[in-house]
């Protein structure tokens, strides 16, 4: 019995094998060399001549980076908690058994289908002045009414949250839907007994039975938002000014038009320290330690 | 059914078979380039028919985007499978490549054709290193042109496209009073630095221009001229419509065009757009080089020839350098693209107004400089990109501000 055991714990492991260098040198490999390359005096092809911390002096000296670093942070911090909120309310809509929860969820998921280049172009002509809403309303009438966000200097970066929540809360509200789908009845007969309110229910019993949903929704957001580059492109590009650029964006302006294959691999390896700061201790906390307390208890 | 698919394997092997032969007769140049819209595809098909006719074969690779197809070129470079030639603009992109041994150096096809002495010294000196050449000019771009519709001017009271600078605010003052868009400007940052470098030389001069760009003279960053010339700039964000950020070069054309706005600062490859349109030059449109016709910026298109050992390939890219800079071919393309021939010696007579006006002005080295990306690396222009699009979209920015982002950006790039 433990010798058969034994054997297909091997070949399970043989089997494993393609898959763990595929992995080891597909991620962490390129991993490694961009951190490496972050260290030469790559310009337009990569080189062997290191130059220590000078690329990373440069990053940080350049008010771009700067810029850019702030915009991520405003721009993550109101994306994912807006599509949490916003998908969570839809979800909790479409729970009350409304009429047509097929035809509403479709058109609620419809967004998430299209590419954000797709969502980007949408939204730019929405808030063209000259093309979009605004000439619209004007054109009905409303002369004083603006909607400008996407030329307007310290407006645009929440145009690209508006538009980035136009499609993202489609998703986090099928995860939700999903959820609250699988919550007993029972929980409701009961709470209903006890005479608590619905919204009390949904915040303090239902919310923290879909802490796994959340988590997920929320790694699902947050990868967006480190990749942030066809979004920004396609709706403002970075404009006006530099008002909305994002990380993604320096690395693949320094990477292809800068000729600057060092400074963008420094600033792609300041990202990826940044995100494993970020997520490592909270992916540490949310499962692992949890894991350990169940083995435990 | 089975001698069907005989037959068919047979064709397919007899064909297969009389390809490498087609290939040993002609000559057979892949050429990459990024000439996709319109005008651009009538431009490089004329080199492709000119090099058919001369006994070779024309593969077209063609990626739209400047950037895409230039890192196409290098990836495959790179990679060992390199064209047998590929496009850059005049400048310093292909620096690198050069350093690198990647690129074949083409003196020896310019002694034997004897056009070096008939091009530009300074677009020479910019497809050169070390005093060798290494890629083939074959356009000249004037990128400081003033286009103006003619009627928004005279409907705003503005008899004429003024001479300067100063006298240009109050005159674009004016065409804003009677309801147009002053300038039309696409607020991406390459095209505001346009303006500003356009600026820069009409208002500062040659001198200055080139202490700045050449020299990366601190001194004359911090100079009153510099700083004046700035301060234009700045009054000029008054003069744009809402719908400026963001824009493309050819949309904001359309302004002039629908005669919606009045002055649009651009290249010559504007140009295109008012003849798509059926507008002439002087009749419908004014074409002005700065503001008075006194000094053009310089750029253009390069081909580079990556080091083949191959010997049929260089047998291919001698032909090709010697179809794409004969006279011939020269007019045709340029003609077509709405630039001017990189020869001086060429037959001029059936270019328009306007590109007389540049030719003219191409004749003297005094009356030309280099566009800024020919002296400047890639990375420092992205950098002043940052400065120039920061100043322009904020109001607030002051004139120390833009100065002082020139300084940095010289001193950690330059």
């Amino acid at each position: 019995m433990a010798a058969a055991h034994r054997r297909t714990f091997n070949t399970a492991t043989l089997v494993l094998v393609p898959f763990w260098l595929v992995v080891l040198a597909a991620y962490v490999g390129t991993m490694l060399w961009t951190v490496q390359i972050s260290f030469t005096a790559s310009k337009l092809l990569p080189v062997n001549t290191y130059v220590g911390f000078y690329q990373y002096e440069r990053l940080f000296s350049s008010t771009r980076w700067i810029v850019t670093m702030q915009n991520a942070v405003i721009f993550g911090v109101l994306f994912i908690g807006g599509a949490l909120v916003l998908g969570f309310l839809l979800a909790v809509v479409l729970d009350q058994r409304v009429r047509f929860e097929n035809t509403l969820r479709t058109i609620f998921l419809y967004p998430y289908a299209m590419s954000f280049i797709v969502t980007g172009l949408i939204w730019q002509w929405l808030m063209n002045p000259g093309l979009g809403i605004q000439k619209a309303v004007r054109g009905w009438g409303w002369t004083g009414f603006s909607f400008d966000w996407s030329v307007d200097r310290d407006m645009a970066l929440y145009a690209l949250v508006l538009a980035g929540l136009w499609q993202a809360s489609g998703l986090v509200m099928a995860l939700m839907l999903a959820g609250l789908r699988g919550v007993d009845d029972e929980i409701w007969k009961a709470s209903r007994i006890d005479g608590i309110p619905p919204w009390r229910v949904y915040l303090f019993v239902i919310v923290p039975m879909l802490r796994p949903l959340i988590v997920t929704a929320v790694v699902l957001l947050a990868i967006s938002v480190v990749k942030a580059y066809d979004l920004v492109v396609a709706l403002t590009n970075g404009g006006p000014g530099i008002a909305t650029e994002l990380p993604a964006k320096f690395v693949m302006d320094n990477l292809f038009t800068r000729q600057n294959i060092g400074l963008a691999t420094a600033a792609a390896t300041v990202m990826l320290i940044t995100v494993a700061a970020v997520l490592v201790p909270w992916i540490y906390a949310e499962y692992f330690r949890k894991a350990r307390k169940g083995a435990a208890t | 059914m089975t001698s069907v698919v005989r037959s068919i394997l047979a064709g397919a092997a007899l064909s297969l078979a009389a390809l490498p032969a087609a290939a040993e007769e002609k000559p057979r140049a892949e050429v990459m380039h990024w000439w996709t819209s319109g005008g651009e595809s009538a431009a490089i098909k004329t080199f492709a028919d000119a090099f058919d006719k001369a006994g070779g074969e024309w593969v077209d690779t063609a990626t739209a985007g400047g950037e895409n197809s230039r890192a196409a070129t290098i990836n495959r470079m790179v990679g060992g499978k390199p064209p047998t030639a590929a496009q850059f603009n005049t400048g310093r992109q292909f620096d690198d490549l050069v350093t690198q041994g990647l690129i074949r150096p083409i003196d020896d096809l310019a002694d034997a054709g004897g056009w070096k002495k008939a091009m530009p010294a300074s677009l020479v000196a910019a497809a050169s290193r070390d005093g060798e050449m290494y890629a083939l000019p074959i356009n000249v771009h004037g990128q400081n042109w003033i286009f103006y519709s003619r009627d928004v001017l005279e409907k705003s009271g503005v008899a004429e496209l003024p001479k300067t600078w100063e006298e240009m605010i109050p005159a674009l003052t004016k065409i804003k009073e009677a309801g147009y868009i002053p300038l039309a400007l696409g607020g991406q940052p390459w095209q505001e630095r346009s303006l500003f470098n356009a600026i820069l030389l009409q208002q500062g001069g040659r001198e200055l221009y080139l202490k700045i760009y050449q020299d990366k003279d601190e001194e004359a960053v911090r100079s009153d001229g510099f700083r004046k010339v700035v301060e234009t700039y700045g009054k000029l964000r008054d003069m744009v419509d809402p719908g400026s950020p963001g824009r493309s070069w050819n949309d904001t054309t359309a302004l002039l065009l629908n005669d919606k706005a009045g002055i649009q600062e651009m290249g010559d490859w504007v140009k295109g757009e008012f003849t798509n349109a059926g507008q002439k030059p002087d009749q419908d449109y004014g074409c002005s080089i700065g503001l008075d016709d006194t000094m053009l910026m310089v750029g253009g298109d390069v081909f580079v020839f990556p080091k083949i050992d191959d010997p049929s390939q260089k047998k291919a890219q001698d032909l090709l350098v010697e179809t794409m800079i004969s006279k011939d071919a020269q007019v045709a393309f340029n003609l077509a693209k709405g630039s001017m021939p990189i020869r001086k010696d060429v037959d001029t007579s059936q270019f328009d107004v306007c590109a007389k006006k540049g030719l003219k002005l191409l004749q003297s080295e005094d009356s030309q400089v280099p566009v800024f990306d020919i002296l400047l690396s890639a990375s420092l222009v992205g950098s002043l990109d940052d400065v120039i699009t920061q100043f322009w979209n904020n109001p607030s920015a002051t004139t120390d501000d833009m100065v002082e982002g020139y300084v940095n950006a010289f001193e950690i790039e330059g």
